[in-house]
Formats: C-alpha cells, sequence, structure tokens
C-alpha cells in the first residue's frame, strides 16, 4: 500500500448536545486538540460518556463538531460528508451486510470506487489473505463467528486503503480470551500496513497492549496523552491514574527536603518522594502508590495495619491501613514470602523512585 | 453561536447529496399538496365566505338537526364499538397468549387476524343483513321472525365491531407477548389467584394499551364510511351524512363544514392516543420475556374461553362465506336454490363488470409500488436520517392516518376541482385517473411508513453506517442497503397498499367520476339498491382478488424474504 500517510489533527473541536431531558445544552467534548502523527496506533480511552465514540464520529463525519476543525493530513475536512473521507471505520457491531456474502461485504467499497472486476478481485482475496479468512468468500455472514465477522469488518475497511483507519469499541462483543487474540492482531495488522489507527475503547488493558500512544478523555476534555508508559507512571492527575491501573493516593503537606528527596507528611509519618523543581514547602501534595510498586515489611517507610489478606495464586492481596487510608498491595509470587494476617502490625515498603507525585 | 457551526456543516453535508435534497423536497412538495392543502382549504373554506370571514356555514349546518344528530350518533357507535372490539380483542388475545389452545382452535385464530388484510369494506353488513335481515336466512327461515331489522345502531355497532377486533386483537397480541411471565409467576407465587394475577398484574400493565385500542378502534369507526352507508339505513353517521349533503343536497361549503367538525373530532383522539397512551403502552412493556410462559392447562379455564373464541372464530368466517354463497341464490332472501351463476353472469354481461375490475386493478395496481416505494422512503428518512424537516414529513405522513376518507374526499373536491386555490392551475388533475390514484396513495401510505418504520429500527444503526464510511452516498446506501433488508416490509407494504386500494371506498366515492368504474363503487351502489345478489357477486371477486394477491405475496416472501438472514445476525 504505497499510499502517503496522513496524521489527523483536531483543533479546539467541541460538540454540544441537548440533553434530552432537561433541555439543556452540555459539552460531549469540549475544546479538543489533538495531533495524531502518521502510522501511529492511538486510542481514545476513557469512561463511558467521556466523548471518545463522539470526538471519532466526528473524524469519520457522522457528526458535525460545533467548534473547531479538523484536519486529515493538511486537508480540513468538517464540511466533507462520510462517503468522501479518505477514513474507514470498524464498528462495534461489526455491522456487515447481512444480505451479502463475505466477497461481496469486502469488495462493497471497491464497488463503490468502481475498480474494474479482476482487479477487486486481487484485492480482495489478498485482503481476506491478510486477515487468515481465506477460503470464506462465499460464506454468509451469519455463519461466520463473531471474530471471524470483526476479521472481514476490518478487511473491508482495509481493501479500500483509507489515509486513517478508526476502530469503535471493535472487541467488546467478544468473550475475553478472542478479544486478547485479535488485538494482537490487529496490532499486527496495523504495522504490517503501516497505517494511521485510532481506536476507542473502555478496556485499559487493551489500550495497553496495542498503542503506540493513549489518550485519556474524562468529561469531553483529553485529560492526557502520552506513551502507555508515560501514562502509566506519569499519571496529570487522580482520574488518569485511577482510571489506569490501580492506584493508591497517599496524601500530606511537603515538611523539608533531604538530598534529591521531599519529605512529606502522611497520617503523621514522614516518608520521602523524588523532589521536583515544583515542589514547595508547606504544599499539600498526592502520592500515587501503584499496587506492585509497595510490599508489606517489619519496617519501612509508613506503619500499617492489615484488614485482608488474601492469596490469589500469583499475588496476595492485601488491604491495610495507612492511619484513615485504605491501601490496596499485590505482593508478587508469594510462595517463600512471609505472609501477613489480618490484624498485624507491619510497614509499608516502597522506594521513592517507584511513587509518583501529583 | 457553537452550535451553529454544526448546523451549518450538517446543511453542507445534506447539499453535497443531490439526491437526497431532491427527494426530500418533492416528498415536502406532495406530502403538502395532497394533505395538508385539501384539509387547509377545508378550513379556510368553511370560515371565508362571500362576505369574508364568518362562522355562517357552521351556524347552518349546526341548524341542519340530520347534522347534529349524525355527531352523537357517530360518537354513541364509535364509543360502544370501542368497547366492544377491544374487549373481544382482548380476549381473543388472552387465550391464544395465555391458554394452551388445540391446533383447529389456533387455525381459527389466525384466520381472524388475517381477515382485516383481505377484507373489503362491506363484506360484514351485506352478510348481517342477509343473515339477520327482514328477509335473513337465520332471522327469517330458522327463527320464523319475519319483522327482524338489522338496520340502524345496532347493525353498525355489530358490523363494525366484528370488523374491527381482529386490529384489537393483533395490538393486544403484541402487548401481552411482552410482558415477563416472571411477574405473573411473582404474583401467583404469594399467594395471588389466577384471576387476582390477571385483574391485579396483568390488567394494570395494559391498561394504556387498552386504551390505545380503544381510541384507535373509536377513530376506524367514525372514520368508516361504507358499514353505515350500507346497514346503517335512516341512522345516519358523520361520515354518510357529509357524503349525503355533496351528492344529495349538492352543499359544498356546508360539507367542508361538517368535514372540519369530523375532522377534529377524530385528530383530537388522535392527537390522545398518539402523544399520550401510546408511549405509556410501550413504556410499560419494554420486558423482553425471560423465558416461555407457562400457558394454563387447568380444564375449567381452558375449554369454556377456547369453546367461546373458536366459536366467535367461526361466526366472523362463516360471515365472509356467506357473501359468495348469497351471491349463488337466484333471488335473495325469496328463492335460494337451486344455486345459479346468474349474477356472476350480469356482473360481466350487463354491469360492465369487466371495466370496473380492470380499472379497480389499473389504478391499485399503479398506486400499491408508488406507495411502497414512498414509505419505505419515508421510513429510511425519519429513523436513519437526521436534517430539519425530518419532523414535518413525520408528522404530516402520520396526520394522514388521523384523517377519514371523507374528509380527505371533501378536501380533494373543494381544493382540486378549480384548480389550486381555484386558479385553475393544475386543474386537469380533477377527475382523472391520475387524482384516483393519489388518493389510494395517500390512504395507504400511514399503514406502510408505520410498517417499514417498525421495520427499519430493528436494524442495527450501523450497518447504514458502514456503508455510507466505506463511500456510498445516501442513495447507493438507500439502494444497496436499507431496500434490501427490508425487502419483507416492502414486499408486505406492497400487497397492503394494493388491498387497500381495491377496497378502498370512502374518499374515492366523492371523487370518481363515469369514466372509472370502481368495484366498491359498484358493490356501494347496488347494495343501496338492495340488489344484494349483484353486490355480492361483485364484492366475492373482490374477496378473491385479494386474497389472491396476499397468497403471492406469502409465497414470494417464502421464498425471497431476506428476513431470516437478518433475524440470525441480530
Amino acid at each position: 500500500m504505497a499510499k502517503e500517510k496522513k496524521g489527523v489533527r483536531l483543533e479546539h473541536i467541541s460538540k454540544i448536545y441537548k440533553d434530552p431531558k432537561t433541555g439543556k445544552d452540555f459539552y460531549a467534548v469540549k475544546d479538543t486538540s489533538l495531533n495524531i502523527e502518521p502510522g501511529t496506533f492511538v486510542t481514545l480511552l476513557g469512561p463511558s460518556g467521556c466523548g471518545k465514540t463522539t470526538t471519532l464520529r466526528m473524524i469519520a463525519g457522522f457528526e458535525s463538531p460545533d467548534e473547531g476543525e479538523i484536519y486529515l493530513g493538511n486537508e480540513a475536512i468538517n464540511e466533507l460528508t462520510p462517503n468522501k473521507r479518505d477514513t474507514a471505520m470498524v464498528f462495534q457491531s461489526y455491522a456487515l451486510l447481512p444480505h451479502y456474502n463475505i466477497f461481496d461485504n469486502v469488495a462493497y467499497g471497491l464497488k463503490l470506487r468502481k475498480f474494474p472486476k479482476d482487479v477487486i478481485k486481487e484485492k480482495v482475496t489478498r485482503i481476506l489473505e491478510l486477515v487468515e479468512l481465506s477460503g470464506m468468500e462465499s460464506r454468509m455472514t451469519n455463519q461466520l463467528s463473531g471474530g471471524q465477522q470483526q476479521r472481514v469488518a476490518l478487511a473491508r475497511a482495509l481493501v479500500i486503503e483509507p489515509s486513517v483507519l478508526l476502530f469503535d469499541e471493535p472487541l467488546s462483543n467478544l468473550d475475553a480470551k478472542l478479544r486478547v487474540q485479535m488485538r494482537t492482531e490487529i496490532r499486527r495488522i496495523q504495522q504490517e500496513v503501516g497505517i494511521t489507527a485510532i481506536y476507542v475503547t473502555h478496556d485499559q488493558s487493551e489500550a495497553m497492549a496495542i498503542s503506540d500512544k493513549i489518550i485519556i478523555m474524562d468529561k469531553g476534555v483529553v485529560a492526557q496523552m502520552g506513551t502507555p508508559q508515560e501514562i502509566y507512571y506519569h499519571p496529570v492527575n487522580e482520574f488518569v491514574a485511577d482510571f489506569i491501573g490501580e492506584a493508591n493516593f497517599l496524601r500530606g503537606p511537603m515538611v523539608g527536603r533531604e538530598g534529591k528527596y521531599a519529605v512529606l507528611e502522611v497520617e503523621g509519618n514522614r516518608t520521602c518522594v523524588e523532589y521536583s523543581d515544583k515542589m514547595k514547602e508547606g504544599e499539600t501534595y498526592t502520592m500515587v502508590l501503584r499496587p506492585e510498586a509497595a510490599t508489606l515489611a517489619d519496617e519501612g517507610s509508613l506503619p500499617c495495619r492489615v484488614v485482608l489478606s488474601c492469596f490469589m495464586g500469583s499475588y496476595q492481596n492485601y488491604h491495610v491501613m495507612v492511619g484513615n487510608t485504605l491501601v490496596k498491595l499485590e505482593e508478587k509470587n508469594p510462595k517463600n514470602k512471609k505472609i501477613y494476617n489480618v490484624g498485624d502490625e507491619c510497614f509499608l515498603k516502597f522506594e521513592a523512585e517507584s511513587v509518583h507525585v501529583l | 453561536m457553537a452550535s451553529a457551526q454544526s448546523a451549518r456543516l450538517d446543511k453542507k453535508k445534506l447539499l453535497a447529496d443531490p439526491i437526497m435534497v431532491t427527494t426530500i423536497i418533492l416528498l415536502i412538495a406532495f406530502l403538502t399538496l395532497f394533505i395538508l392543502y385539501p384539509l387547509a382549504i377545508l378550513l379556510v373554506d368553511s370560515v371565508v365566505g362571500d362576505g369574508g370571514f364568518s362562522f355562517s356555514v357552521f351556524k347552518r349546518v349546526f341548524k341542519i338537526p340530520t347534522f347534529t344528530t349524525a355527531i352523537t350518533n357517530t360518537l354513541k357507535v364509535g364509543f360502544v364499538v370501542g368497547i366492544f372490539a377491544t374487549a373481544v380483542g382482548l380476549l381473543f388475545a388472552y387465550v391464544e397468549i395465555y391458554v394452551r389452545i388445540n391446533k383447529f382452535a389456533g387455525g381459527l385464530f389466525k384466520v381472524v387476524s388475517m381477515l382485516p388484510v383481505v377484507s373489503p369494506p362491506f363484506v360484514l353488513s351485506l352478510s348481517v343483513i342477509m343473515l339477520f335481515g327482514k328477509s335473513g336466512l337465520i332471522t327469517r327461515y330458522l327463527f320464523k321472525i319475519y319483522d327482524n331489522s338489522v338496520y340502524g345502531f345496532w347493525g353498525i355497532v355489530v358490523v363494525q365491531s366484528l370488523t374491527f377486533f381482529p386490529v384489537c386483537y393483533m395490538m393486544f397480541r403484541g402487548l401481552l407477548k411482552n410482558i415477563d411471565p416472571s411477574l405473573e409467576e411473582a404474583a401467583r407465587d404469594m399467594g395471588a389467584s389466577r384471576m387476582k394475577v390477571f385483574t391485579s398484574v396483568t390488567l394494570p400493565l395494559l391498561l394504556p394499551g387498552i386504551g390505545n385500542a380503544f381510541l384507535v378502534t373509536f377513530i376506524e369507526s367514525i372514520a368508516d364510511f361504507a358499514n353505515p352507508m350500507i346497514i346503517g339505513g335512516s341512522y345516519d353517521t358523520l361520515a354518510t351524512t357529509i357524503y349525503l349533503q355533496i351528492t344529495g343536497a349538492y352543499d359544498k361549503a356546508g360539507a367542508s363544514a361538517m368535514a372540519v367538525v369530523l375532522l377534529c373530532i377524530t385528530l383530537a383522539m388522535f392527537a390522545v392516543q398518539k402523544y399520550v397512551l401510546e408511549k405509556k403502552s410501550t413504556a410499560t412493556l419494554t420486558g423482553k420475556a425471560s423465558r416461555a410462559r407457562m400457558l394454563i392447562e387447568d380444564k375449567s379455564v381452558r375449554i369454556p374461553l377456547t369453546t367461546i373464541c373458536s366459536l366467535g372464530a367461526l361466526f366472523v368466517i362463516l360471515m365472509y362465506i356467506c357473501v359468495p354463497i348469497g351471491a349463488l341464490f337466484p333471488t335473495w332472501g325469496y328463492k335460494f336454490f337451486p344455486f345459479t351463476f346468474k349474477w356472476f353472469n350480469q356482473v360481466f354481461t350487463k354491469y360492465k363488470g369487466f371495466k370496473a375490475f380492470k380499472d379497480s386493478f389499473v389504478l391499485s395496481f399503479i398506486s400499491a409500488p408508488i406507495t411502497a416505494l414512498l414509505s419505505m422512503i419515508i421510513s429510511y428518512l425519519v429513523v436513519k436520517r437526521k436534517f430539519k424537516a425530518k419532523g414535518f414529513i413525520e408528522a404530516v405522513s402520520m396526520l394522514a392516518m388521523a384523517v377519514p376518507g371523507t374528509v380527505l374526499g371533501v378536501g380533494y373536491i373543494r381544493g382540486f376541482s378549480g384548480g389550486i386555490f381555484r386558479t385553475g392551475f393544475m386543474q386537469g388533475l380533477y377527475g382523472t385517473g391520475a387524482i384516483l390514484v393519489i388518493v389510494f396513495i395517500i390512504r395507504s401510505l400511514p399503514t406502510g411508513t408505520r410498517s417499514g418504520i417498525a421495520a427499519l429500527r430493528q436494524i442495527d444503526k450501523s450497518i447504514e453506517e458502514s456503508a455510507y464510511d466505506m463511500g456510498a452516498d445516501s442513495f447507493k446506501v438507500f439502494t444497496t442497503v436499507t431496500l434490501p433488508l427490508i425487502k419483507d416490509s416492502f414486499l408486505s407494504g406492497l400487497v397492503t397498499a394494493f388491498v387497500r386500494s381495491i377496497t378502498a371506498i370512502s374518499a374515492i366515492i366523492l371523487l370518481v367520476t363515469p369514466s372509472y368504474l370502481l368495484i366498491t363503487v359498484q358493490i356501494n351502489e347496488f347494495a343501496e339498491k338492495g340488489a344484494y345478489g349483484l353486490a355480492c357477486a361483485f364484492a366475492s371477486i373482490l374477496i378473491l382478488i385479494t386474497y389472491g394477491a396476499v397468497l403471492i405475496m406469502n409465497t414470494i416472501i417464502k421464498h425471497f424474504g431476506t428476513s431470516r438472514a437478518i433475524k440470525e445476525v441480530d
């Protein structure tokens, strides 16, 4: 597919809907600016109602933005109808045409583009090979499993060689195992083709597994955009930290410095975190502690009391109280480690570098 | 303002689709010209006379005693018929859904549910007269009653109830199916008797639906023209009074005012039904049955209920069979044997039967595909697209449902006989076959649109979106995706439109000119004259045609239908 790769740019995009109950206007998407690099796989991630699907549908052209401009490559596409946009979408419900067989479904877009018959045949055959559905051409859509149907949908979108591929929660109708398998496959095909892909999901592990970049959305605005690592280790706020993975929040004022560390007073105890220039003494900060970033020990930085201790196989699940704050921990590979029981008094042990400060 | 941009963009996108824009504009023009304009002209005509704006025409018609009695008559009939039809319909639906019935009864139920589709309007009136009239088979020859009169209030009530109850039955069947059996099982489990379950669970859940069915029947009853015409005798309803005002008294202005009154009544009913009850009745019953219902096996319930319903169904079927048999009697009500084909012969030899069938058939045959296509286009626009005039299109095509045929007929006379706004423009339309075709289309459009909308709502929106996204414009989406997916609905719409057109009378009878002979008008004429043998012969052939059309449709759907493939995807 020797086609120039195109990125997608959103400039101050807003979408306003009317609340059907109150009749009031509200922002489904508010003043969102994004720059999606050509050839990257970008995921829009967020809870339901955060505006991620609306954003995707605006890029596809099904919805019109109330403010701002959308660019595909360098072309402003606000005024183009979906059929005139160089994008192709893979739908949550597959949206295959039930009255066509697999071949005709995949060939649909090519026929509309008036390709000669032999070219269509060749392209469809090649793309079905890519999604590993060769030999299924004459089947009807209802004779395929969910995973296969989604592959047809993907093939149908890929075959017209769009500049951008759009995915609207494509795996949420599949069972858990198939989901994992399909997402690997989607990633493989995207990298093979080298196409720009925008992927909407509410499943964070899916987002982590396939994306070059993740865009976290909350209440119509972009909360953070970054690589999966950036988002996981350096969330910009509590919402992002909480939404991606599990997070414990411990709050306290900064009371001093110790070399390259800042000292926070959390629940009456002092503990060290990484210091940054922005931190000031006397201000209150929030420590983001991932469950796997700390362990329980007989001595450490913060005293705590165990309120739940539960064997989960690959890890021991603890809930401990640090003062009045509940902290959830996962102790990996607990086989030869000391197990603390409910009621035990002990310490949280972690390295200052494993803690992110907000 | 912010949202102006999306409105502007949506408009731009719409304009980029010339076929769609043209379709919308033509559709709006068509609906305005043939639904809104005739109704508006009635209103204008009845208040604007030579001396400017006045209510003098209304004052005049309200002084006509036959008109005021007609109003009370119509409402009385509508009310009683509404109650009867709803009750009988509910009984049938309840027995079908709740009681274990045998195959025979099940078959009877199926026939009953199909009857309103194929039945020409006056068949039941004819058979009631034939069975229970002065020289009725049952009254005179079985019970030796010589002075029984079926004409009048009770005649209309019986005939209309029998005509309309299958519609209620179908409505209730849909509603009852949607009641989750576990609700009733929970009530049973807590100690309620079957009767108590019915009165405390089932009935309250159905209440809005009952109101809905009642009003639908009420509207049908007051809009009905054919039955009161034949069996009403001197008991005039609004529809027949308006007809007589035009054909007998030649008072077109008066008829307009009367039509406005009738229209107001049906519109008010329709508004209540549409916006209050219909929403409520579906809102309370959205639950899908979690599992199959335990059917009532108890003999003390089963046997009486099944017997009553089966007898009722048999009776209705008997009434329909009477018509072709009646056409074979040598002299109606006097000499029954030996059977003769002389009436059928006369239909074709003496009374231009062939022309009547040809005219009716051709006009209906032209209007049916147009109606079916139009209603599919309207449903597509209403369900799948968003644009400014959508509300207008939806409202006007639904409005047509509430307009009685007689009112529409008067509206067309007033609106088109002198050209549009009496300017002479498009005057040529009046009196032609084209206007009859248009009336057929308008009269069948709401039913088709309603079934089209229901069918389209079943289809996942993203299927069309995906085609659009792949590069198809609206026209392509409609022809390659939407239409194939609702092929069944389209085909049945086609036949429904055909059957409705070929059996239509109320609006047509006011507009037909001597150059066209229509079967229904012929039946009405002969029944009026008391030539029941001829009327029955015409009606029998009409039943044959409509039944044949339905049979053909069912075969086609069975062989070429798409519903199976789509349903399995869902």
